[in-house]
């Protein structure tokens, strides 16, 4: 039976987002079903284009800046394109921040709700970030 | 005979290293071989241990001059 993970990204804190993609891009590829929520301050960093910098809250972030480490963006891509993993926008905050659908990366779903992501997503270990 | 194609993931960290030899085996054909050169010692415990769950096969893994070898057969 597939194992599944959900991954609830709320933070947008360097540190929370690269374990988020870590553990996304790894069981992705794994052979796990992957979803990923994005909302709160995570959300922005999904927008084409936009070329945020997410700020480090300690050390190894700051370390994780100068060396080469694959970026939180790559790796959630790397979920999605070469594993079973899906990212959905959350439209509540899709809502708040005036973002268009089309403005984010393609390889990110269309914006869920929560009571549909409860409900699709019901199973599986929930992990948050 | 088959390719073997070399995959230089070296000075990336985990799960650098994987995701790019992954990216390399999508691309390569059953049979076909694959070298990722790493530096990361994590990563050189983790590729053996992803190949051997999703069932591919490892020719070979070595170390030299703190790079790490990692040699993996496509099997399917």
């Amino acid at each position: 039976m597939t194992t599944k993970f959900n991954i609830i990204c709320i933070s947008g804190l360097r540190e929370n987002l690269q374990m988020a993609a870590m553990f996304a891009a790894t069981a992705a590829v794994s052979g796990s079903a992957v979803s990923v929520f994005l909302s709160m301050n995570a959300l922005r960093y999904f927008v084409k284009d936009s070329h945020l910098s997410a700020p480090s809250e300690g050390e190894i972030g700051q370390l994780m800046e100068i060396k080469n480490v694959p970026s939180f963006q790559d790796l959630f891509r790397q979920a999605a394109e070469l594993g079973d993993a899906k990212l959905y926008p959350c439209s509540m905050a899709m809502e708040v921040l005036g973002i268009p659908d089309d403005q984010l990366y393609d390889h990110i779903e269309k914006p869920l709700g929560l009571t549909k992501y409860l409900s699709d997503f019901h199973d599986g270990h929930v992990m948050t970030f | 005979m088959s390719n073997i194609k070399r995959v230089d993931a070296r000075n990336s960290f985990c799960p650098g290293p994987l995701m790019e030899l992954i990216a390399a085996m999508k691309l390569a054909e059953v049979g076909d071989e694959l070298e990722v050169l790493s530096t990361d010692k994590g990563s050189a415990n983790d590729i053996p241990e992803w190949i051997s769950k999703v069932g591919h096969e490892i020719v070979e893994c070595r170390e030299e001059d703190g790079v790490y070898y990692i040699h993996v057969r496509k099997t399917k």
